[in-house]
């Protein structure tokens, strides 16, 4: 039974792994790594991995891929060109790699040092990978790294809000034309190039152009 | 023992404070008040020098080399480098030279030099020059010796070249400090060949260790004494290495009397004299010593006859004295040679100084040619003008009559060859009445010239436009060229002062050493020059009445020449420039050796530099060497720089290949 | 089930999003694919822990979870911004990096 549970959730995500990387459609490929997500957090439950699984399709599934829709709709899931323009042996330069980092992982993996362990697993009672033994360690042992990942977060929220946000504000005066009061007194054309080649002229008076209109959306 | 130590370490350091102090505080000081701080400086020296003697006429006649030590340099590779002074005889008779000589130069600048824009420099300068000139005489072994010799080159080489926006000085400053080095790396070869077998630096250490080390005649010995003989003739303008003298004549008249006539050209006599134990070792060297100043003699004299510019006959003059100085050293009349080391600082300080009354009273202007009737209108400084000549030329009873006499007296006693050297030094006395009388009568007799007339008036002459007297080039009077103003000698008392005190010494020093009469000199340096073998000297009597009546009869027959030339008879000089044409323009042309040395060092350096920096720097060091390693790091970063794609994905598959080297080393590995 | 065939998956999953981030040119692709490769992390993660018999790798995979969330946040934020700025969203044509 788990062994049939296994291979169809392997299936799963493996299909959803390969849906992503070969779909061109962006927004197909979105769709692929949440059916991934989803099969990985079935193979989750196989690994007595409760809480985590929870998390994994609420919070990745749930939110993380939610975020990535809104952002392919904003941006345009525009088909890929075809062909690649970053140099021709690439693509076959990423296939041999890939191959040979899959045969070295499972190699290293599989070969190497699991005839020292015992595979199948240690005996655990069945409370394991339940809510309550996550929260305790997370509040006991792992404080530290908990807390910091609230910190992350906050952090990424700060970045998000800043990249995101409209161009307004400090960057309004970086986009305007510096003038100071000398600028008013010294005749036009003074400090140019043209000045400097020997070609004095004398301009009609431009106003400070305007802030770009950056957003219309 | 410590009294004598303590006066000879401030005899030094008194110049060198008021050199620091004058730097420091001089532009603060009310106008001449840097003048009067150096002279200060000075006289507290001399009273220093005088505190020597005394000191040192207390100890007992055996014990008066005594050797002061600050501190020790260092004792590293068997070389002994001391702080150290000797002091004896032969050294404070040097620094009371030195510091009294200089005392009056500096109060003759103090009013001379006044209205310069470097008034202060140029008294720091001459501050620095005495003590360097008291570091040299006073050394007690090579390396302080060196580093005196070093100081009044640069000392020299400062003030030349002090009137810095006149090309012709900067020009004069550089070949006096050229030939200078010349000489410095003759002395310093000449200390290794010497130190080389002795193994001591320290002065009395090397006579002791001399006399069983070498054999008389010794080869290295000699070696290493002409070399040292090199820098005594670049350091005194002997022949060859003479021709900075008259071009030293650009600096200010006070640096030429004190530099150039009194004190650092007689630096290399001082040297003969004191490594005599050496030189009598090895008299090749000595015979050298003896011919060269013998023909820089002769050579000047000719010279100084033909030339116009008045303070170069003077240069002249000094080359001819110091030929004496060194021509007595050398021949072992040490006594001799020092007297008229002393005599001849006297007159010619003096003839300096008058000369640079008359030069002030012309507004710079130095031609013989321009210059006439002053004896009316300047009659101290044409006072102290004949006296200076009647001293050079060796006129009884002044100082330079006594002086040269000794030095000739004692040449031909010795006998030999040397006569030759002694009738050379007639020659020479002869033709030095001619040229210093030569020099009197055109300046201060005949037809008064405008500059006269206008003194006559009660007005002192200026320029309208400050040129430079040589080249007519037109100048200004701000910092770097001469002040505005002229000071001569009948209107400041501190010149007439100075020049009147040296007019006595010019008279009365020759009571000093009055040949059988008085031995005042000689007695003094005993101690020092005991150990030669030429020392105790007893002409006849014969000789001496024969060189005493000789001396003075060339003297007065040159004065007589030249007053027949130049007051009664001028057409004499024209007609005998006609005819003697060639000669004359041999003489003009300081015989040309300028020339020589342009064509046998100058041209080769200047071409040498030149295909240098054609071949050598420009293909090997700046292609090759520079070219190459910069190229090759070029080639390497651009070989580099083509991993920088820009394209993310690259970078992406670096990565990957990096990880899949990394799991392939590991998994060898395990 | 042995847990060897967990690692297997992982290790597979792993490569392919490593080739996915090597081949696609749009960043959006990319980043899903470094998910990709962050999750087969979090699957090995998972499978250690269950041999072993502790949590430390369930508090780990949860720890990258946050991480991965994080890191997508500012990543797209990154996209919109060049969206905003009417760049092309292509990894090749952003060269300015090159040497």
């Amino acid at each position: 039974m788990g062994a049939v549970l296994f291979f169809v959730a392997a299936t799963g995500a493996v299909a959803g792994a390969i849906g992503v990387v070969v779909l061109r459609n962006p927004f197909y490929s979105v769709l692929a790594l949440v059916g991934h997500l989803l099969s990985l957090a079935a193979l989750f439950l196989l690994l007595h991995a409760e809480f985590v699984a929870v998390a994994q399709v609420i919070v990745y599934a749930g939110a993380v891929m939610v975020l990535y829709v809104f952002v392919v709709a904003y941006v345009g899931g525009q088909a890929e060109p075809l062909g690649p323009r970053a140099g021709h042996g690439l693509k076959a330069a990423a296939a041999v790699l890939g191959g040979m980092l899959f045969i070295l992982l499972s190699i290293a993996t599989l070969g190497s040092g699991l005839g020292f362990m015992d595979t199948r697993g240690a005996v655990v009672p069945p409370s394991f990978g339940s809510p309550t033994e996550i929260g305790a360690l997370l509040l006991t042992k792992f404080v530290l790294p908990f807390e910091i990942a609230a910190f992350l977060l906050l952090i990424a929220a700060v970045a998000a809000v800043v990249l995101a946000r409209r161009r307004g504000g400090l960057s309004a005066v970086e986009e305007q034309a510096r003038y100071s009061a000398m600028d008013m007194l010294r005749p036009t054309y003074t400090g140019t190039m043209a000045e400097a080649v020997g070609d004095r002229r004398e301009l009609p008076k431009s106003p400070p152009p305007e802030p770009d209109e950056d957003d219309r959306s | 023992m410590n009294s004598i130590r303590l006066f000879a370490w401030l005899t030094l350091l008194f110049p060198l404070a008021g050199c620091i102090a004058i730097a420091l505080v001089g532009r603060r000081l009310p106008a001449r008040g840097a003048g009067w701080l150096g002279t200060g400086a000075l006289a507290l020296s001399f009273a220093s020098a005088i505190g020597a003697l005394l000191a040192l006429l207390d100890q007992a006649h055996d014990e008066r080399q005594i050797v002061a030590v600050a501190w020790d340099y260092a004792h590293s590779a068997g070389i002994d480098a001391q702080l150290s002074l000797l002091v004896d005889p032969l050294s404070v008779f040097m620094i009371l030279v030195v510091s009294g000589v200089s005392m009056l130069i500096h109060l003759y600048s103090i009013s001379y030099i006044a209205s310069d824009a470097g008034y202060v420099r140029f008294f720091a300068y001459l501050n620095f020059f005495v003590f360097s000139m008291l570091l040299l005489v006073l050394a007690g072994n090579f390396i302080v010796l060196i580093i005196g010799w070093a100081f009044v080159g640069a000392a020299s080489y400062m003030l030349i070249s002090f009137w810095y926006r006149r090309g012709t000085a900067t020009r004069a400053g550089i070949k006096a400090f050229v030939i200078n080095v010349l000489g410095d790396v003759g002395l310093v070869l000449g200390t290794l060949f010497i130190f080389k077998h002795v193994g001591t630096l320290d002065f009395l250490g090397t006579f002791e260790a001399a006399r069983t080390e070498f054999a008389p005649g010794d080869a290295d010995l000699t070696a290493g004494l002409i070399l040292v003989l090199v820098g005594a003739f670049a350091k005194s303008a002997q022949i060859p290495l003479h021709t900075w003298l008259p071009d030293a004549m650009e600096g200010p008249t006070p640096v030429s009397a004190l530099i150039h006539a009194a004190t650092m050209v007689t630096a290399g006599v001082y040297l003969i004299a004191r490594m005599h134990p050496l030189f009598e070792l090895a008299p090749a060297a000595a015979d050298v010593g003896a011919i060269i100043g013998c023909l820089t003699l002769l050579v000047a004299g000719t010279i100084a006859i033909a030339v116009t510019d008045l303070k170069r006959v003077i240069a002249y003059s000094t080359m001819s004295q110091i030929g004496y100085m060194i021509m007595a050293v050398s021949a072992g009349a040490y006594v001799a040679g020092m007297f008229h080391l002393m005599t001849h600082a006297f007159f010619k300080a003096l003839l300096f100084m008058a000369a640079g009354s008359v030069i002030a009273a012309m507004a710079g202007q130095q031609n013989l040619d321009r210059m006439g009737g002053f004896r009316k209108t300047m009659p101290f400084t044409f006072g102290c003008m004949v006296i200076g000549g009647l001293a050079l030329a060796g006129i009884p009873p002044f100082s330079g009559f006594f002086s040269k006499d000794e030095i000739l007296l004692l040449i031909g006693d010795r006998g030999g060859w040397y006569w030759i050297l002694y009738v050379a030094g007639y020659v020479g006395a002869f033709l030095t009445g001619i040229y210093t009388f030569r020099m009197i009568f055109r300046a201060f007799f005949g037809e008064p010239v405008p500059e006269a007339r206008e003194l006559e008036g009660g007005h002192l002459h200026h320029a309208e436009v400050p040129t430079n007297p040589a080249t007519g080039e037109v100048e200004d009077t701000d910092v770097g060229f001469p002040g505005p103003e002229h000071h001569i000698a009948e209107r400041e008392p501190t010149m007439k002062i100075a020049m009147g005190l040296l007019a006595l010494l010019a008279i009365g020093g020759g009571v000093l050493q009055i040949p059988r009469v008085t031995h005042v000199i000689d007695h003094f340096l005993e101690p020092t020059f005991h150990d030669s073998a030429l020392y105790e000297r007893h002409p006849s009597d014969g000789l001496i009445t024969f060189g005493l009546l000789l001396g003075a009869a060339v003297g007065l027959a040159g004065i007589a020449v030249a007053y027949l030339i130049w007051v009664r008879r001028p057409q004499i000089a024209v007609a005998a420039r006609a005819r003697l044409a060639p000669l004359h323009k041999l003489f003009v042309n300081k015989w040309y050796f300028d020339e020589l040395i342009d064509t046998l060092v100058v041209r080769p350096a200047r071409w040498f530099g030149a295909w240098a920096q054609q071949t050598f720097e420009r293909v090997f060091v700046n292609g090759m060497l520079v070219g190459g390693t910069s190229g090759v790091v070029r080639a390497g970063s651009s070989a580099v720089r083509a991993a920088q794609t820009g394209f993310l994905r690259y970078y992406a598959l670096l990565i990957v290949a990096g990880l899949v080297v990394l799991t392939f080393y590991f998994l060898m590995n395990a | 089930m042995d847990v060897g065939w967990f690692l297997a998956a992982s290790a597979l999953i792993f490569t392919l999003g490593a080739a996915g981030v090597l081949t696609r040119r749009s960043p959006l692709v990319i980043l899903l694919c470094v998910e990709l490769m962050l999750n087969a992390a979090n699957l090995s993660l998972i499978a250690f822990a269950r041999m072993h018999g502790n949590h430390d790798g369930q508090i780990f995979a949860l720890i990258v979870m946050v991480v991965a969330a994080c890191e997508v946040t500012v990543g797209l934020g990154v996209i919109v911004a060049m969206q905003r700025r009417r760049l092309p969203i292509d990894v090749d044509e952003m060269q300015e990096l090159r040497g």
